[in-house]
């Protein structure tokens, strides 16, 4: 008796769907109609008798997820690669151009400029990050008073937004700098020094949550070998660099993989705070001095409305990252001591 | 000897930890000027503490800023978002933790592999992507909420399903029979056994996806635009920002207003924030 009103009520509920999905399509407000639709058909599907009851649930389990997943992510990803081989702008496309794009842009000394910048930015950013993040997780991991607070105090920039803080620290550079070193140019101005304040602030900013890693890392260390290597006199510098050093080889590698990524990805902080300036000369060319990939593809696309060689930078920009998080991943792997 | 040594260590966290908070410190006394003094002396204590209540007053009550909307649209769009993401990353992960046909299988690299497409290769496409899908389903997806929440479960999910998938896998499987056995639906399982249990992992996504979402500009700026109807804190400063190019006090305001929800957040969940975001990346 329960079986068939569990049958019928299913078999009412895919019913009203079809009718709403209809009905959306001909007269009633689409959104509305066919969202109704859909919830009537996952309920009567649901309720449906059958032995596969599992199965169904668990197809409806990652409907949802792998939807929006598919309509945002994968599905974008294919046809922008794609897109890269056309002549596209962003709404559609009239013809397919083939490595027109690429050319356009591997010829372009602009993006040739801003991919050697972020490559460098890259670079010293990972060196600096890791290297202030490493001492300030030794120092709040040592015995002095109030750690607690000052790993919170280190931690803070970098729950607040790049955006933000980017005009925070364009106000510093430009105004604070200058006044405390009366006479001098913001640093801002000078081409060179602009791509320092960069690493600068991204330092500032990251350097408190990688430190976090390194702590999690360090206070993971055995402490019975720690002990080992006071009783056979190794003094606090050997330990470092013989025991914890070598012990955390899997947390260098989370955290070199984790700064390498984020400083190629950063976007926030170069838009808010230089925005591509200042200008350089460059074999009788002017170019944004600062303008990392990832400004590059934003303002080709959005400023200069080139979709198609935005997009083909895109694609250009994915092909290295991918490459080298893989890489990096092969070679630290290979440095781990297993314990 | 030793006892010198920890001094010195002490002062020299001291001094970082100064060096640190010191934009802040810059800020905040700022915002206590007048536009001219701020020029004239951007370091010194402010003539007259007293104008920080009223350059904030005057900044919320701010058409172009429109502080208490551009909050009330954050938090909207973040808690729905969360919500959202959290269940169905645990449906999704639980499915594919325990699902042993070829399409479970399949959906965790699917999952995975888009964790090395960075936003920048998906961002364009994507937008033309979901005026296809308005057209077609005749929900509006730019400049809606409908549209920046699918978006921030499509691209939280990577992470939140992996890490998730990662802990359902330590959770014992007898645990599910028996319930099975009891005569339990597989949902009815999932929802009173294995949602549960998963409460300290999901305060983990909850917290670096909360965080990540808060402060994103590139996305909402793309999708709701700059000057739509619906602005995130974010995009409202930038806005803001845009329109009142130098005018120290006007941006440092709005830049303290709109830093101080996530500080007064960090002040009162200090330990889960650090410990969410810290094991969040130590598994990712």
């Amino acid at each position: 008796m329960k079986q068939r009103i569990r049958k019928i009520l299913s078999l009412l509920l895919l019913c009203a769907a079809t009718v709403l999905a209809v009905a959306g399509t001909l007269a009633l407000p689409r959104g509305a109609a066919y969202l109704a639709a859909a919830l009537c058909a996952v309920a009567g599907l649901c309720a449906l008798p059958t032995r596969r009851h599992g199965t169904i649930v668990r197809v409806l389990f990652v409907l949802p997820l792998v939807t929006a997943f598919t309509a945002t992510i994968i599905y974008p990803f294919f046809i922008g690669i794609f897109y890269s081989f056309t002549d596209w702008n962003g709404v559609g496309f009239s013809e397919f151009i083939g490595l027109a794009n690429y050319k356009t842009i591997f010829t372009s000394s602009e993006f040739l400029y801003s991919f050697a910048m972020t490559l460098l930015f890259a670079l010293l950013s990972v060196l600096l990050v890791n290297l202030v993040a490493f001492s300030l997780a030794l120092l709040c991991t040592s015995r002095i008073r109030g750690a607690r607070f000052y790993r919170a105090a280190f931690f803070v920039p970098n729950l607040i937004g790049g955006l933000v803080l980017g005009y925070v620290w364009q106000f510093i550079f430009n105004r604070v700098f200058t006044a405390v070193f009366a006479g001098t140019s913001s640093m801002l101005t000078d081409p060179n020094m602009a791509l320092a304040a960069l690493i600068i602030v991204f330092t500032w900013q990251y350097a408190g949550y990688i430190m976090m890693i390194y702590i999690t890392g360090i206070q993971s260390v055995p402490q019975d070998v720690l002990e080992a290597a006071e009783v056979d006199g190794a003094s606090r510098w050997s330990t470092l660099c013989r025991v914890t050093i070598p012990l955390l080889a899997n947390t260098f590698t989370i955290c070199l993989f984790l700064t390498l990524v984020n400083s190629f990805k950063q976007f926030d902080l170069n838009y808010a705070l230089t925005n591509g300036g200042p200008s350089r000369l460059l074999e009788g060319k002017v170019l944004y001095s600062t303008q990392l990939l990832t400004l590059d593809i934003y303002k080709e696309a959005l400023v200069n409305y080139q979709y198609s060689t935005g997009q083909a930078k895109a694609v250009i920009f994915f092909i290295v990252l991918a490459c080298i998080s893989l890489l990096q991943l092969r070679f630290s792997r290979k440095r781990e001591v297993e314990m | 000897m030793a006892k010198k040594k920890d001094l010195l260590l002490e002062l020299l966290t001291a001094f970082f930890a100064l060096v640190c908070v010191s934009p802040f410190y810059l800020l905040v006394i700022n915002i206590g000027k007048s536009s001219t003094e701020i020029i004239t002396d951007p370091i010194g204590w402010p003539e007259d503490p007293g104008r920080l209540l009223a350059n904030v007053t005057s900044v919320t009550g701010h058409s172009m800023f429109s502080f208490w909307n551009a909050l009330r649209c954050s938090v909207t769009i973040t808690v729905v978002s969360l919500v959202l993401l959290v269940v169905l990353s645990s449906m999704t992960a639980w499915v594919i933790a325990r699902g042993r046909a070829w399409w479970t299988r399949f959906l965790f690299v699917f999952f995975l592999s888009a964790m090395v497409i960075p936003f920048q290769a998906v961002m364009l496409p994507m937008l033309s992507t979901y005026r296809d899908i308005s057209d077609l389903v005749g929900i509006p997806l730019l400049r809606s909420y409908e549209g920046i929440v699918l978006a921030y479960l499509g691209f939280g999910s990577s992470l939140s399903v992996f890490i998730l998938h990662g802990f359902i896998k330590g959770i014992p499987y007898e645990l599910e029979e028996a319930a099975m056995i009891d005569g339990s639906s597989p949902e009815g399982t999932f929802f009173r056994i294995i949602f549960p249990i998963l409460r300290p992992v999901q305060v983990t996504v909850l917290i670096l996806n909360g965080i990540w979402i808060w402060n994103d500009f590139l996305l909402p700026s793309l999708l709701l635009s700059m000057n739509g109807e619906i602005k995130t804190l974010p995009i409202a400063f930038a806005s803001f920002i845009g329109t009142y190019v130098k005018q120290w006090d006007l941006i440092l305001t709005a830049a303290f207003l709109a830093m101080i929800p996530v500080v007064i957040l960090f002040i009162f969940l200090q330990r889960y924030l650090i410990k969410g975001m810290v094991s969040g990346a130590v598994k990712g």
